[in-house]
């Protein structure tokens, strides 16, 4: 592989008490007898030690993270990673066994019932992969309904409703019923629904992970554009690697309710926590993620530092023909300073390793 | 790939050592085999001695004990608290219904006639049917009504109706929160329930009848409470099935919008059951129609009490003609319901212009108010005409019946003494001949090979029982005509559901007309067979035959078309014949649904033989019916009822713990656990099968 230098540690974490989520030794273990696991030496076993000894399924162990306010956090694993789970712990749709949740500096795991009730009417709304919607209610009533479990009158909620169907580009469609709409618009309608609330945490649940190619494709853009729009902080469930490349700010991979890595999505394509995600990256195409933080080289005595500059988090794909056409070495800046160069040999080295990659494993 | 290859599949299941099926099921015959062939040797010497027959009017001193239990408890009458209030309770339901027949169905002195004459009735009943449905509803309403008149039945099909609403109104109330509790309870509180609703629905119709007549008196009392206790199961659990079968994703994408329990009944989990609740409803009104009807036997008010005079009496075609006008009003009532729901659904989604429909129901309003007052004012519309429509009817229905046995004796003839002679005689004299002791020891040897411990437990519990109860031989002979009935409906049902399932034309044409079966009340199936055999206990066994087959077909053709047709593809590419491939992959893979259709045969045919002991089926079904109606054989009938309790009971069990056997074989069968919920969700005992 290239010689990569080891990049500082994401920054992006706010300083406690300014996340819009902060998450701290998170547990959920089922079965019974589970809330005795935590605190014994069995907590360290693994998931199948745990359970052959136990009989408990540990779905998330000790997770702790913070998400900053309009930040996209993606949570990603393979199926009985634990992610589902954890997305339900952050609203209490599932109780955790341990650990403390916190949404915009409201204690969620204390809270009682009615706090809990009127945290998730305000402040979190959440969207399902299998969309969940009423099937007897129209688009616009389906739309309006944490509005109406929260009192709003008839009149208000609707015309809220309809802006909002509006928002996702369902205009037309108000009077029509859940089955009479195909699977990406159907996801629109638990899009709007959660939009409506107007919370501050969106949560969505691997939500495109039931539509076609095409049609998720068309969603991640309407999420990104309605994130660009909005500004709503999201905590964002996914299987699909190109997904969370696509949409997050940040990634946490989780490998059997463990996190295994927190990182932008250029730390976990070029600096993999281990084998482990490694693997899950390696066919990543790398020049579409990794910035020339990643690629460039410490200036050799030789080196011609005359050449053309550019900053250090430009895209390696983005850089490419620039720095092939250019017959001098690129100096990459950061903060208005030089901190290496990038020469065709580097560019070609991502590039071509990725071609070398493909052709091996197609 | 390289890290990826090496991990193992999480959740793979590790290889289980296995005994092949195929040998665990040639043992089972082949001990079964065995057990019959020891069974034959020992009767053949032992026949006949010790067989605990109890010949026609006698009894022990146990029966004479119940006998005068019953006396102390009606004795009691005025100082026993219970009774007092189940007597207060059945004298309520006798005001409610007497004053609604005094509007609508009998004379309300000093009128010499109702309050509101068939006229007002009619224009009533057309106008609910086309509110609630269609005019197409209205109209088979209004034929249906009218058809209720003309052949001379109609206070007797009012006095069925009113009974038949009376009892599901109650049925409704107590049974909507119960539905709702089960659809959202805990495992312990539904476990309960569920065990209720199990007893409740294994027990034959009739063997209520006794400890009602006890509590409550004959006539209209009983007759609503035995059709409230039969009718309530299906609404609680059909109901509550629909709640509970509410989309999890749905209820959690709710709950995360922040509503509250109530929000989540109210908005969420009733309207999504809405459909699922109305079925019920459909089956708790089927169900009560046909309990209203046996409740002739003890002196119920309505349609059935012509049939019953005329079943005693042998008279065909007097029978037939009440009998008709049940079915029609089956039918009636099952087509307003369903084609009810359907408009509802249909309304909740803006359906056509309310407005119009609104004019014609206001209009129609003012006409219903007119043809209330003209059958108030006048003689014409307030007693139907005379017609001679029903015994000439009668007399035709007479004079076709015998010509029919007189063309075709030899073919009814025929199959009455094959089957008499093959099945029916060889295996009664093995069951009920035989030494007591022997059959038990037979029988419980036969439970433990197919069923286990389970069903040895339950074999041995429930024939002690019925020994305890003396009257072992009729046990007997009740359960030789219950296991040659079902051969004959399993028969049956194999051949139509491979049938169904292989063509769809077939199943198109069969479909209806077994929907149809399951709607129409039992007693009506005796009408017609009585008619063909004459009184004895084959009739029984053809009407039983006749009232599981639609329940047992449908279930074996449904099980077949869920084979996976990738299998079915599979097997066709390897060359199968038709032949090898039903016996070798469909019928197979169908298996849990002919085990579910063989427990559900047993059952249906068990109360339909009970309720033949009038037509000469004799043994239990004798015993019970001789039980409400002379006073001092109450004992006995008592003891026949719990005997047939303890029957059914113990078929039901066996028949699960073999499933059980079957299924818990390998972790491969998709099947099982849907057989066991199946089982666990049984359909009643009556005509409300098809849920």
């Amino acid at each position: 592989m290239t010689a990569i230098t080891e990049p500082e540690p994401a920054t992006r974490v706010p300083p406690n008490g300014d996340a819009a989520l902060t998450v701290r030794n998170l547990w959920k273990i089922f079965g019974k007898g589970s809330d005795r696991v935590i605190g014994t030496p069995d907590a360290d076993l693994s998931r199948a030690d745990l359970k052959e000894k136990t009989g408990c399924v540990v779905g998330v162990k000790d997770v702790s993270f913070e998400v900053a306010p309009g930040e996209v956090f993606v949570v990603m694993g393979l199926s009985g990673s634990g992610k589902s789970t954890l997305v339900r712990l952050l609203t209490r749709l599932i109780e955790p066994t341990a650990g403390h949740v916190e949404i915009d500096g409201h204690d969620i795991v204390s809270a009682s019932e009615s706090e809990l009730r009127d945290l998730r009417r305000t402040h979190t709304s959440m969207v399902f992969q299998h969309f969940g919607l009423l099937p007897h209610r129209q688009v616009l009533d389906n739309v309006a309904y944490g509005l109406e479990v929260r009192g709003v009158g008839k009149k208000e909620r609707r015309a809220k409703a309809s802006e909002i169907v509006e928002l996702v580009g369902l205009k037309g469609y108000e009077r029509s019923y859940p089955d009479q709409l195909s699977g990406g618009m159907q996801q629109r309608v638990g899009l709007a629904r959660a939009l409506a609330n107007d919370p501050s945490l969106l949560l969505f649940d691997e939500p495109f992970s039931a539509l076609d190619p095409l049609i998720r494709r068309d969603m991640q853009n309407e999420v990104i554009r309605l994130h660009h729009e909005l500004g709503k902080t999201m905590v964002f469930i996914t299987h699909d690697l190109a997904e969370a490349l696509k949409l997050g700010d940040r990634i946490m991979i989780l490998r059997d309710g463990e996190i295994v890595q927190i990182g932008t999505p250029d730390e976990v394509v070029g600096a993999p926590a281990d084998d482990y995600v490694r693997d899950f990256v390696s066919d990543v195409p790398r020049s579409h993620v990794l910035t020339l933080k990643w690629v460039m080289r410490d200036p050799r005595p030789d080196d011609d530092l005359t050449g053309p500059t550019m900053p250090c988090d430009t895209i390696v794909r983005q850089a490419a023909k620039a720095v092939l056409d250019s017959d001098l070495p690129v100096r990459v800046m950061d903060n208005g300073e030089v901190v290496g160069i990038v020469d065709d040999e580097e560019i070609l080295r991502v590039v071509v390793a990725e071609e070398s990659h493909e052709a091996a494993s197609s | 790939m390289t890290t990826l290859a090496t991990r193992p599949e999480p959740g793979a299941p590790a290889p289980v050592e296995a005994e092949s099926r195929g040998s665990v099921a040639a043992r089972r015959w082949a001990w079964t085999a065995v057990i019959v062939a020891v069974w034959v040797v020992v009767w053949k010497v032992t026949e006949g001695t010790r067989t605990l027959a109890l010949p026609g009017r006698e009894h022990t001193d146990l029966h004479q004990q119940l006998t005068e239990f019953r006396d102390s408890v009606l004795a009691s009458r005025d100082t026993n608290p219970i009774v007092q209030a189940t007597y207060q309770i059945g004298e309520w339901f006798v005001s409610v219904f007497d004053w609604l027949t005094r509007m609508i169905s009998i004379p309300d002195f000093p009128r010499p006639v109702p309050q509101i004459g068939w006229l007002g009735v009619l224009a009533a009943a057309v106008w609910t049917g086309y509110a609630v449905a269609s005019w197409r509803i209205a109209v088979l309403v209004g034929a249906a009504f009218a058809a209720f008149g003309i052949f001379g039945y109609w206070s007797d099909s009012m006095d069925l109706l009113i009974i038949t609403f009376v009892a599901v109104a109650v049925a409704t109330l107590i049974g909507l929160p119960l539905a709702v509790y089960y659809g959202t309870g805990g495992r312990v509180g539904v476990g309960i329930i569920t065990t209720i609703l199990d007893l409740m629905q294994t027990m034959p119709t009739f063997v209520y009848l006794g400890p009602i007549v006890l509590f409550f008196g004959i006539g209209a009392s009983a007759a609503v409470v035995c059709t409230l206790i039969y009718a309530l199961p299906p609404i609680v659990r059909i109901a509550g099935h629909g709640i509970r079968s509410v989309s999890p994703t749905t209820i959690e994408a709710t709950d995360s919008s922040g509503q509250t329990a109530r929000q989540r009944l109210t908005k969420v989990q009733l309207p999504m059951a809405r459909a699922t609740i109305v079925v019920g409803l459909n089956q708790t009104i089927m169900a009560a129609l046909s309990m209203a009807t046996l409740a002739a036997y003890v002196d119920g008010p309505g349609l059935g009490k012509p049939v019953l005079r005329a079943l005693v009496k042998n008279d065909v075609g007097g029978a037939f003609v009440p009998g008709l006008l049940i079915v029609l009003m089956a039918i009636m009532l099952d087509r307003s319901t369903t084609a009810a729901s359907e408009r509802a659904a249909k309304a909740a989604r803006g359906g056509a212009d309310p407005r119009i429909r609104r004019i014609v129901l206001a209009v129609g309003l003012v006409a219903v108010g007119v043809c209330i007052y003209l059958s108030r004012t006048y003689t014409w519309a307030a007693r139907f005409p005379e017609t001679e429509v029903g015994p000439k009817s009668a007399d035709q229905v007479d004079r076709f019946f015998e010509w029919f046995t007189g063309t075709f004796d030899g073919v009814t003839g025929g199959l009455k003494d094959f089957v008499t002679s093959v099945l029916l005689n060889p295996l009664q004299s093995l069951l009920a001949e035989s030494p007591w002791f022997v059959t038990a020891a037979g029988l419980c040897a036969l439970a433990f090979v197919l069923g286990r411990g389970r069903a040895l437990v339950a074999a041995v519990v429930c024939l002690a029982g019925i020994w305890y109860f003396d009257l072992w031989h009729d046990a007997m002979i009740t359960l030789n005509m219950v296991l040659v009935a079902t051969l004959m409906v399993m028969v049956l049902a194999i051949v139509f559901g491979v049938w169904m399932a292989r063509r769809r034309a077939v199943d198109l044409a069969l479909r209806p007309l077994l929907d149809a079966g399951q709607t129409i009340p039992p007693f009506v199936y005796l009408i017609p067979v009585l008619a063909l055999f004459g009184p004895t206990r084959f009739t029984a066994i053809i009407a039983g035959v006749v009232y599981a087959a639609p329940v047992a077909i449908k279930l074996v053709a449904d099980g077949i078309q869920g084979v996976s047709p990738a299998t079915l593809e599979a097997s066709r590419s390897t060359g199968c014949t038709t032949w090898q491939e039903i016996t070798k992959v469909q019928l197979p893979m169908a298996r849990s649904s002919l085990v579910l259709a063989t427990n559900q045969g047993l059952l249906y045919v068990l109360s339909m033989v009970v309720i033949g002991g009038l037509v000469g089926a004799g043994a239990l079904g004798y015993d019970a019916v001789l039980g409400f109606s002379r006073s001092e054989e109450w004992g006995k009938g008592a003891a026949a009822g719990i005997t047939i309790v303890l029957l059914g009971v113990m078929i039901d069990r066996i028949c699960r713990a073999a499933a059980a056997q079957d299924t818990t074989g390998g972790a491969d069968r998709g099947l099982g656990s849907r057989t066991r919920a199946l089982l666990r969700s049984r359909a009643p005992l009556g005509p409300a099968g098809g849920a």
